[in-house]
């Protein structure tokens, strides 16, 4: 197939000043994207306004779609079950007299716990959540990690509170529009949480790779004392995730450090709730700092001594 | 070997034309006709808001995709400063530091014009192995355009989009062909 010969414009002098301004408008177009590259790399926060007011307009589809995707999850999910009914009977059978048993331990222990507390006059602060909403999109074609959020400013959804699902971390909004936000996953190369090993408090950090899974960094280096299927949890510091909120499970052991996947999936996750950054002051110091230093991954989880 | 047909078949109305029964006195309508594109496009940049929720860069840059394919389908339907505004479209959804659909989409315009100089012919095949160059390109520039703009060395994840991206092309021009031919349907009374 020859190629169509409609861009030849012949004698007409109108038609060739109108091919000559197309071009001069690409090529300025090209330029002016370059600036306004340049711009958003270095002031991430500069477009957040106008991603906002695009993210209220395309709202409705996307809450549309979080709901098909919890539908279809649980038709899927029925399907499997049945398949699997006799088996997992069985098993969960044997989990539930085990479960039970640590229960009534666990009941003792509360008891016990409530009891040392009022002794020593710890008074344990209640964490509100904020606001729960769904997951109404994700950047899926992009190597960057962002998910938005179906609250806003108006819900007093405010950046740098972090998001969890019922099963563990998601990440942490970073910018507010009045009726959506944007969050950081855990997955995402610039979000650092410092975390601690749920068994016996082993400091570490937790990196995203940016393909589903994240890096573990150990914060003592020389014999790695990690094993596949640690589980790790917030551990509080610098002030930004509440401790306590398990973050990932490790399934490769590296030789400084492993490779792990998410406690909680947030393509799993039906509801997520945003709650109050756990020390906001903290939070507002760090931010400021990384702004200023630039994005430095020992900033939030080595620096400040976990 | 050709296919065989089954004469005894009844006749299934699956071409758009056959929706619209009058042709006299009827031509494509002005709005259906130059604005499909881009709001396929459009629609396209879109599907960010999709119902997966992805741990990893998996999706394909589709809305990139439609755009290719309406530039090779129809050469001078998009004029060639459409990556300003449609690339600018796409920033907001995509996750992309704003700016880069700009400048690579407006790249991508400037590079099939030239590409189309050069290039008399045009075949299937050679239709598809510049595209795979185009989005070769485009996918590898982003992820080092994110990878700068998160402060991180480029994670090589792209390789599953990449393959998959390149598989869906051929598909993406069969769906643009019959937009394509949706937008001509004779519509409007002359």
């Amino acid at each position: 197939m020859a190629r169509p010969a409609d861009r030849r414009p012949g004698f007409s002098r109108r038609a060739q000043y109108g091919i000559f301004t197309g071009y001069v408008i690409a090529v300025a177009g090209f330029v002016a994207g370059a600036g306004l590259l340049i711009v958003s790399i270095l002031n991430p926060a500069a477009f957040s306004s106008v991603r906002g007011a695009a993210s209220e307009l395309a709202r409705p589809a996307g809450e549309a779609g979080a709901e098909t995707r919890a539908a279809g999850q649980g038709v899927i999910a029925a399907i499997g079950a049945y398949f699997q009914a006799g088996q997992q009977n069985a098993a969960l059978s044997r989990e539930v007299a085990a479960a039970r048993a640590n229960a009534l331990t666990m009941q003792a222990l509360e008891s016990e716990n409530r009891r040392l507390k009022a002794l020593l006059g710890i008074v344990d602060p209640v964490v509100k959540p904020i606001a729960a909403a769904r997951l109404i999109g994700s950047t899926a074609a992009s190597a960057r990690r962002y998910a938005v959020l179906s609250a806003g400013s108006a819900q007093g959804v405010r950046a740098g509170q972090p998001v969890r699902s019922a099963a563990g971390l998601i990440g942490r909004v970073i910018e507010t529009g009045p009726g959506t936000a944007r969050v950081l996953l855990v997955t995402d190369p610039e979000n650092v949480v410092p975390v601690r090993r749920a068994r016996d408090g082993l400091p570490a950090f937790i990196e995203g790779k940016s393909d589903g899974r994240i890096a573990i960094r150990l914060i003592n280096m020389g014999v790695n004392p990690l094993k596949p299927g640690d589980v790790f949890v917030t551990s509080g510091s610098g002030g930004l995730y509440p401790p306590g909120i398990p973050v990932a499970v490790v399934t490769q052991v590296l030789h400084d450090g492993g490779v792990g996947h998410l406690a909680s999936d947030p393509a799993d996750a039906d509801f997520v709730v945003v709650l109050p950054a756990f020390q906001p002051a903290a939070a507002a110091a760090l931010g400021a700092s990384q702004q200023a230093a630039g994005p430095a991954p020992d900033a939030s989880g080595g620096g400040n001594g976990i | 070997m050709p296919l065989t047909r089954f004469p005894d078949l009844p006749h299934i109305p699956v071409r758009p034309e056959d929706i619209v029964p009058q042709r006299i006195n009827r031509a494509p309508s002005p709005w259906l006709a130059s604005g499909l594109p881009w709001i396929s496009i459009m629609l396209a940049s879109l599907a960010a808001f999709s119902p997966v929720i992805a741990s990893a860069p998996v999706v394909p840059p589709l809305a990139f995709m439609v755009f290719l394919a309406w530039r090779m389908l129809r050469p001078s339907l998009l004029p060639i400063w459409a990556g300003l505004p449609l690339g600018a479209f796409d920033d907001l959804y995509s996750g992309q530091p704003f700016g880069s659909g700009i400048v690579l989409w407006s790249a991508a315009m400037l590079v099939m014009d030239s590409i189309d100089n050069r290039l008399l012919w045009r075949s299937f095949v050679q239709d598809w192995a510049v595209a795979g160059l185009l989005m070769t390109a485009y996918l590898v520039l982003a992820a080092a355009l994110a990878g700068l703009a998160a402060g991180y060395p480029l994670p090589m994840v792209i390789g599953p989009q990449l393959l998959v991206t390149l598989a869906l092309y051929p598909l993406v021009t069969r769906l643009m062909a019959l937009l394509d031919r949706i937008r001509l349907l004779p519509l409007s009374t002359v």
